[in-house]
Parts: C-alpha cells; structure tokens; sequence
C-alpha cells in the first residue's frame, strides 16, 4: 500500500489513513455503508507495517464499541471507530461521556439516507446530531468533512491532531457515495505524531492519581467544569475554521456546500461561468466549527445571494443564515432519500436566482 | 443455610486502620449497606496483592457511582451499565493494569447486561463484582430485575408479580453457562448491626474478603472473574437495618442461593 498511486474505495482510504497516522485501536460494530472500515481494518490487524496498531476487537453493539473506544482512549491511546447512521444513534450516549471526561476520541460517520432505518444511499441528515452535540447533555464535536477519497486518507490523521489537541471527539462526517467511492490517491504522508497524556488513567504513581469523569456533583463544580468546556469550544471556534472558496473574488452568486455535494456544485459553478454567471462556491471543511469567519466575510463584501446545496431538508443552511447575517438571501437546493440533485438541477436552481 | 456458622481463620491477612488504597473519605453509603464494608475489602485485596500504583477502578452508575472518592486509584467513570466495556477497552490497551468495577444489580444485569455477558463471553480479564440487593438504590426503590417475587417496590407497589414482570434474573448462573468466565461466585456479604445477638456471625464478609482476592487473582492469571453478593437495602425495602439483614437471609438468598458456580484456575482449592 505505498505505492505511489492507489486505486481505493473511501471506506479503505479512511482506515489506512487512520493506520498510518499511528492508531492504537479500533473498536466495531459492522454497519453498512462502513463495513469496509472494520473489514480493511481487520486485514491489516498485525502487519508488520502497523507496529501501533496493537488492538482490532468487534464488539457486539454500537454501544459497546463506543464504551471499549472510552475505555481505551482514557489510557491515552489513540482509538477510533466507524459507523453509519442508526449505529451513529447508538454511540451518542458514549461520545457525551467523552466530550464530558475531555477524552481524545475519532469517531467517523458514513451518513446514510434515513431516518430510522432508511436506506444505504447517502444523504447529509445526520449534520444536526454531529455538529451540535447530538448526544445529551451541552457539548460541542470538532466536525470533518472530506469530500474525496484523498481527504478521506488524510482527514484520520488531522482527527488525531485535533483530539489530542483539545482533548475532545472528533467526528469525521462522510456519506454512502464517499465511502463506496473509488479514487485514484496518493496516500499523504502522515506525521505519525506522540501526544503527551499526563491525564491518563494507567496506574496511579506515588501519591498522584487520575480521575476521568464527566460527573460533578456540587452544582458548583459542574458549573466550572461546563465553563471550561465552554472556553474550550471557543478557542476551537476561534482556531479551528477551515474553509475552501472557489470562483469567489468576482462572484455575484455563492453555492455553499460540503462533501461529495461540493463535487457536483464545483461543476455547477464551471457550467455557470460557461454561461456567463458569475458564480463561486464556498465549502465548509469543518462544519464544527462552522467556519462562518470566512463566509461572513463573502456576505460583507456583497454578494447578494447565497445557495445552500445540501442532501438534507436543509440543515447546515442554519448556520449558513446565522454567517451571512441577513446581508444576503439564502436558499437551498436539496435532494433526499439517497439521491443526488443533478449539476443542472443545481444550474436550473442558480439561474433562476439571478434572473 | 443459616448465617451463624463458624469459619476457619482467613489464610490472608485483614488489615486494620487505613488502608493506602483508600483516600480515607468517608462514605455516603446508608447504614448498614453491604456497600461500605464491600469498599474495605477491596481495597484490602488490592492492597495485599500490592496493585494500588497499577489499578483502574471504573465508577459503575448507581449507588457505587462515587466509588471512585475512595479507592486512591486511578479511576475512570463510565457510562450506566457499560463498566465492562469500558473495562475491556482499558485492558485490552493495558494489559498489565488490574481493571474492576462495582456494579448494582440494576446497573450490571438490566441495562448493562449486553456489556457484561459479552465481555464475560470474551473472558477478559478484569473484575466484575455485583451488588445484589435485588432494588434500585440509588433511583429510590425500584423493581430490579434481580426483585424477588412478591417484594414491594416503588414500580411493584403491590408485590413483584413474577406472571406479569418475569422470573428474576440470575447473573451468576448466566454468566456460570458461558465458557468465558473463570471465577463466578456468590456470596452471602451482610452481618448484624454492633449490638444485636440475632443472627449475629463474620462469616459473609470473610467469605466475601476471599472472594474478592481470588477474583484479583484470578484476573491477574488471565481470567474473568465475578463474583456477586447478596446484600440489603435497607433504605429502600423500609426497613430496620437488622430486619433488612433478616430478609436478606430468608427470602433474597433463597432466591439466589450461594454458591461456587465456576473455578477454572482452582483457586478455591489452593
Ligand atoms: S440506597 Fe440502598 S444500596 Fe444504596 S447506599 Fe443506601 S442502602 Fe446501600
């Protein structure tokens, strides 16, 4: 696998990124569409290339995958694990506790078409319960989202980062099409970096021991530790907003989307400027923090409309509403149930805005 | 069987005074909870195998929940009823930390009994020991999925009807059936209140001492170990604390009578 160009599906991309950026552990429960996740993972358990990867364990629900993933991560190791929509449901009871104990925790997301069951095609429904906590409880997740398969093999090391960083979960949000993509990559180089774990739970030495837990029972002490968490997600909002534009200089009209959406979208605009509207995109590569520096900064220099493309009854667009900050009217173009709009549903959409 | 007969010396040694592996906080356990003295002899074993600097105790949800303000140990709170996840998690990570937990009967074998089976089934190695006192403590009186047949409770407010809710539910011997485990035990934990000539006899908590050393042990030979304590709720089954101990003789150990239901390693016998 370190051959220059690799021909590999999302799902494979993501768990070799996750390999090479040194993880420890993977804990799962098979779900498709992100069963390749656990499966290439398994292959690769004890290869002689991954010497850090020292645990693969299939565990017999989402939940106590979650939970062995807690377990894990308080010895500070670097864990993750992977799953799809109504197993994403499942684990929200362990991602508050994590965010809750300041555990550095990567969780990924293949979002599939739903709710409830659904269906295995891909939709962007899950945006809510990932970037706004999602499980009980007021927390904030740092939120992903690649939107090729190169990101994909990337995007697990960047988690890491993040994790440690903040010592809080990190949630990689892809979908059914990313993850069954297959793509030409080059896997990235990844820094396969050591973070230092004082808080960790491995033994007390001396006199000095450690206690991970979310709970305070003095309203006063859970009032301080809800403040710090509170200070900490406003550092991250502060530092950590990524963004990409593209055609947005001269731009009088601006498609805002994320994912495998913001493929179909970067046509639209090339098709758009074809025909002679000015169009740009902006695409959002965390959506948690939403980076709404950067477009609010679009709104200001007036750009009038906006056009949120989503896979969604319209999610994002909220955040999208609050950036722009009534500068400018906002609109979305959406598909559900495991569809895809075409670029000239999205075409037909723009030009009838700029008409 | 009856609480009052005698035992042989313990073969290890009881510490008195304070212990290194308790950070000397006193408890918030009800008086005359098995709770309290299940708290002292863990720590003793801990402390007789020399384990303090290298244990992970994982906080249960329930009345244990705050168990973690005693043993001075490192300590991870986990969510209700996954302990033994998270448990497996730590040692699968760390295999060279002595990982347990103390569980509630509501904790451990209704919403957690999907963690607990499976990592008994696993057989990791770590250490589950159950509260038993057939309630819910700390939630105030409720039906547990181990309430005997015809106990008043908050939700059983005319007397568990076996017909209508189940047929209470033995962790021990479903654990026992699997072939993961290596140590499934229960043991009878209450003694009478200081004062009282009823019923009065150490047997339970030295019993229940040995126990636990051997489920350490047991873990630190590679096995999964639990054992399961018939205890009381006073507070709960509104009672006086020596008639909670009367109860639990007469109808809660009948119900889930004591017994060695596992033993690879036979440290029983050694
Ligand atoms: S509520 Fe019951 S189990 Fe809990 S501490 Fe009090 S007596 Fe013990």
């Amino acid at each position: 696998m370190t051959t220059q160009k690799d021909f590999v599906k999302g799902n494979e991309a993501l768990a070799l990124g996750a390999l090479k950026a040194g993880m420890n552990a993977y804990f799962a429960y098979p779900i498709t569409p992100s069963s390749e996740v656990p499966e290439t993972l398994a292959r690769e358990f004890r290869s002689p290339e991954y010497p850090e990867f020292k645990v693969f364990l299939q565990a017999a629900s989402e939940l106590e995958a979650i939970n062995m993933v807690i377990g894990a991560a308080s010895t500070g190791a670097k864990v993750m694990t992977a799953t799809s929509g109504p197993g994403f449901s499942l684990k929200q009871e362990g991602i508050s506790y994590a965010a809750g104990m300041e555990l550095p925790i990567l969780v990924s997301n293949v979002n599939r078409a739903g709710p409830g069951l659904g269906n295995l095609g891909p939709e962007q429904s899950d945006y809510f319960q990932t970037t706004k906590g999602g499980g009980h409880g007021g927390y904030k997740n740092i939120v992903l989202a690649p939107n090729s398969v190169q990101e994909m093999a990337a995007f697990p090391g960047l988690g890491f980062s993040l994790a440690f960083k903040y010592r809080n979960p990190v949630i990689i949000l892809t979908d059914a099409f990313l993850g069954q993509l297959k793509e030409d990559i080059v896997f990235p180089k990844i820094p396969q970096e050591k973070f230092e774990t004082p808080w960790a739970a491995t033994g007390a030495r001396g006199a000095e021991r450690h206690v991970l837990a979310s709970m305070h029972l003095e309203f006063v002490d859970q009032n301080i530790h809800a403040e710090h968490l509170m200070s900490k997600y406003e550092e991250i909002d502060r530092s950590e907003q990524r963004s990409e534009m593209y055609m947005t200089d001269d731009a009088e009209i601006v498609l805002v989307a994320y994912g495998i959406v913001s493929r179909l979208a970067r046509r639209a605009v090339n098709e758009l400027r074809a025909k002679g509207v000015r169009a740009g995109l902006f695409r959002p590569v965390t959506l948690s923090p939403f980076p709404a520096v950067e477009l609010g900064k679009l709104a200001e220099k007036g750009i009038g409309k906006f056009i949120v493309v989503e896979l969604n009854m319209g999610q994002m667009i909220q955040d999208v509403k609050l950036a722009v900050g009534g500068r400018a009217s906002v609109e979305l173009v959406h598909k559900l149930g495991g569809l895809l709009p075409t670029s000239k549903d999205v075409v037909g959409r723009v030009e009838v805005a700029v008409r | 069987m009856t609480i009052a007969q005698e035992v042989a010396a313990p073969e290890f040694e009881v510490k008195l005074g304070r212990l290194t592996t308790l950070t000397g906080k006193p408890t918030h356990y009800c008086a005359g909870c098995e709770h309290g003295i299940l708290t002292r002899l863990v720590a003793n074993a801990i402390e007789e195998l020399d384990m303090r600097e290298k244990t992970v105790y994982v906080d249960s949800v329930g009345c244990s929940v705050f168990a973690h303000e005693y043993f001075n140990t490192d300590a991870v709170q986990a969510p209700h009823g996954r302990a033994p996840a998270v448990m497996s998690g730590i040692k699968r990570m760390r295999p060279d930390l002595l990982v347990l937990s103390v569980q509630g009967d509501g904790d451990a074998v209704s919403i957690g009994l999907l963690e607990l089976v499976y990592s008994a089934s696993r057989g990791e190695p770590i250490t589950v020991f159950l509260v038993n006192n057939g309630i819910y403590g700390m939630t105030g009186g409720q039906m547990a999925p181990t309430t005997p047949g015809g106990m008043v409770t908050t939700t059983t407010p005319y007397g568990r009807d076996t017909k209508y809710t189940g047929t209470p539910m033995d962790a021990s011997k479903l654990l026992a059936g699997l072939e993961g485990p290596s140590y499934v035990k229960r043991v009878f934990l209450p003694v009478s209140p200081i004062g009282s000539t009823e019923m009065y006899s150490a047997r339970g908590p030295l019993e229940g001492a040995k126990s636990v050393l051997n489920a350490l042990k047991v873990q630190m030979m590679g096995g999964f170990s639990f054992v399961e304590f018939i205890s009381t709720c006073s507070i709960n089954w509104k009672m006086s604390v020596l008639e909670s101990k009367r109860y639990s003789n007469d109808v809660l150990a009948k119900a889930f009578p004591p017994g060695l239901f596992k033993d690879k390693f036979g440290v029983e016998k050694k």
